[in-house]
């Protein structure tokens, strides 16, 4: 029986695929698994607002066709998010998944993606493993890896002649991605090398350690909720004032910005994306994020609309065979957009971008409100460490 | 180690745990009086921190704002137990769980509607924002007032505790709720003026914790955890455990978090010992409530 059906198989299966092709184009179906809830949640959802923006800007299609979007929040849980890509795989059959901000999330969520030939954008979250040795010609980033905004920065605090750096990030995969590329680029003396809990709320412990190695320089990577607390009280231990602090975009973004106010004025931090960057694509995206949310657009919220770009992008290059998943993986690696960025957007051989990071400096904008502005470049034509390691063409 | 860094983490240690003291001795109160697992007890501490944060630019400072956050908070609880909680006091445990759960979930999404996904803004008042100098240790002044409501809030509930009749049937309650109904007490009123109470002193604790920490939504579930090893540490139901076990865990948290990646730096090298210190100071805390539990299962100062 098997062995009949096997014989069978070279002419059933073109049969069936003749049977499944439609007349018209295929709706579009997206996966945005991203963090809704919990301290994280503020990240996940500009992600998922500035990808519902970009949507709206193209009429509410991705490559002019139809388009869904399945909504799924994963708590910033590793094991949801597990659970929710293999839902997207197995029951939503969404062609491509995206929306995930943090790193162990997605190195977690790559196995079944992969497994289930689902494309995964990721807007966000770029590990050094998906970005080397373990790449996947499944997963496409359209952010950056995660070392590339760290080194930067090290790259920024070497040139501006600091000589004793104190580092700091939390512990975890990007956290250490942070202090890696910082150090790959800052040559100087390290004064302490911490790493806290995730989430962690009070860093009175860490901010007397720093205090008593008198460093001439801070450089701090905490995203979300853990950089205002760590700003916050960064300034009311009186080292605002006397220490700078540096740090990567995620450390000082519209999301931290708007609730810690003054603190933040006066930090150079390292970014792909800021909101002054003088293109209309981005003089649009900003205009449209603060008219229709209510709330000044952060780097996700950039990303969360690159992405969408992205996508728009490769589904208009299948010419509508979104179904066939080799066809559509092929024309995301192929895919030329000009992203907020002001550039076409370029993978490299690991399927990471290949872009230009920009210094921002934390300002007050003419209305008041605290905010990055542009002040300088610090990369041109920047590609990742890790691309080397990576054996796809 | 030199010893003003020791005094300024051993400042450190008293106060993350007398932050700890205001979560849990409403936590333990309303748990030991009226045997309800309130899993919703950090949303009361949201809602003091938001209502802090909103009412701060209406009432023009910050300590007007607090009060006022906290009365609100506990008129809140007030309505919650009256609305929410009152037919739950004779189910078991897990239907309170679920019941409470529900409640977090409810504040989160009320609290994300009305004030918007993203964290919000709120300052400690000018007049505390800098540092205060204690002898050549510049200390931050917010953290010292931190401290000191925590010790003041402590020295009111032993007042009200051992002092005033309300007291001696809270103590009573405790330890036997059927005969203090036997006695003819109205334990309706006095369930809800404890779980007022208990909010009160969670949104109070939100308040305080406003300005050094992120105002989001969610913020509740980050402190619960912790404040229910504070109690099971103390033992449940006990004021004076709450207090001990708070302070425990907060110098504990504190001087693993400063020693032990130096600790381990003396024996591993420096990438191994920065990891192996920030993983081992992440557990400090529960090794702790594990070694508690192994000698004193029912905690260090069990009610009843």
């Amino acid at each position: 029986m098997t062995r009949s059906l096997l014989a069978l198989a070279p002419i059933v299966a073109p049969a069936l695929a003749l049977l499944a092709a439609p007349a018209a184009a295929e709706p579009v179906k997206v996966g945005m698994i991203t963090t809704l809830s919990g301290p994280g949640a503020g990240l996940g959802i500009d992600i998922r607002d500035g990808f519902a923006l970009a949507l709206e800007h193209l009429g509410g299609k991705l490559g002019g066709q139809e388009t869904t979007v399945v909504e799924a929040d994963d708590q910033q849980k590793p094991d949801v998010a597990v659970g929710l890509a293999n839902r997207m795989v197995e029951r939503d059959r969404v062609n491509v998944v995206t929306g995930v901000v943090w790193s162990n999330l997605a190195l977690a969520m790559m196995p079944t993606l992969a497994g289930g030939q689902t494309v995964f954008v990721s807007p966000n979250a770029g590990p050094s493993q998906l970005a080397g040795s373990q790449c996947n010609p499944w997963f496409f980033n359209v952010a950056y890896q995660n070392d590339t905004i760290h080194e930067a920065m090290g790259k920024h605090v070497q040139d501006a002649g600091f000589k004793k750096v104190y580092l700091l990030a939390p512990n975890y995969p990007a956290g250490k991605d942070s202090l890696a590329g910082f150090k790959r680029f800052y040559k100087g003396d390290v004064a302490g090398e911490v790493y806290t809990q995730v989430g962690q709320l009070d860093y009175a412990a860490e901010l007397a350690q720093l205090k008593a190695a008198a460093p001439d320089a801070v450089f701090a990577f905490y995203p979300g909720g853990m950089g205002i607390n760590f700003i916050k009280q960064y300034e009311q231990a009186g080292l605002k004032g006397s220490v700078p602090l540096f740090g990567p975009g995620f450390s000082f973004d519209q999301d931290i910005l708007a609730a810690v106010g003054d603190a933040a004025l006066g930090a150079k931090n390292s970014a792909q994306w800021s909101p002054d960057l003088d293109n209309a694509p981005n003089k649009r995206f900003v205009a449209d994020f603060k008219a229709k949310f209510n709330r000044l657009p952060s780097m996700y919220a950039a990303q969360g609309y690159d992405a969408a770009l992205l996508i728009d992008a490769a589904v208009k290059a299948t010419g509508g065979a979104v179904k066939d998943k080799e066809k559509l993986r092929a024309a995301f690696k192929t895919a030329r957009f000009d992203g907020l960025r002001g550039a076409p957007v370029r993978f490299n051989t690991n399927n990471f971008p290949i872009q230009t990071i920009y210094l921002r400096e934390v300002v007050k904008g003419p209305d008041g409100a605290v905010t990055n502005r542009l002040a300088g470049t610090v990369f041109t034509d920047h590609a990742d460490a890790y691309a080397k390691d990576c054996g796809l063409k | 180690m030199d010893t003003l860094l020791l005094v300024e983490q051993g400042l450190n240690g008293l106060q993350l745990g007398v932050m700890l003291f205001l979560m849990a001795a409403g936590l333990t109160l309303v748990f030991g009086i009226m045997d309800l697992i309130n899993l919703a007890h950090g949303s009361f501490y949201m809602v003091g921190a938001y209502l802090t944060a909103a009412l701060v630019p209406v009432l023009g400072g910050f300590l007007p704002a607090l009060a006022a956050a906290v009365l609100l908070t506990a008129l809140l609880g007030l309505v919650v137990e009256a609305v929410a909680l009152r037919t739950l006091y004779r189910r078991d445990h897990l239907d309170q769980v679920l019941a409470t759960f529900g409640l977090i979930l409810f504040f989160n999404e009320l609290v994300k509607i009305l004030f918007g996904p993203v964290p919000i803004f709120l300052n400690p008042p000018a007049a505390l924002a800098g540092t205060v100098d204690l002898w050549g240790l510049k200390y931050p002044a917010f953290r010292l007032a931190i401290l000191g409501v925590g010790i003041a809030v402590a020295a009111f509930l032993w007042l009200l505790i051992t002092r005033t009749r309300v007291g001696m049937l809270i103590r009573a309650g405790a330890t036997n709720r059927e005969m203090v109904m036997a006695l003819g007490v109205d334990v309706r009123l006095l369930f809800g003026l404890v779980f007022a109470l208990g909010c009160g002193l969670a949104g109070l604790a939100g308040a305080m914790a406003g300005p050094v920490l992120a105002v989001q939504v969610g913020m509740g579930e980050q402190v619960l955890i912790l404040t229910f090893v504070v109690i099971v540490i103390g033992g449940i139901g006990s004021i004076r455990g709450a207090l001990a076990g708070a302070l425990l865990v907060g110098i504990v948290d504190t001087v693993g978090r400063a020693l032990l990646p130096a600790g381990f730096r003396l024996v591993l090298d420096a990438a191994s010992a920065n990891a192996a210190g920030a993983a081992a100071a992440s557990m400090a805390i529960y090794v702790l409530m594990a070694l508690v539990l192994a000698v004193r299962p029912r905690g260090l100062f069990p009610a009843g």
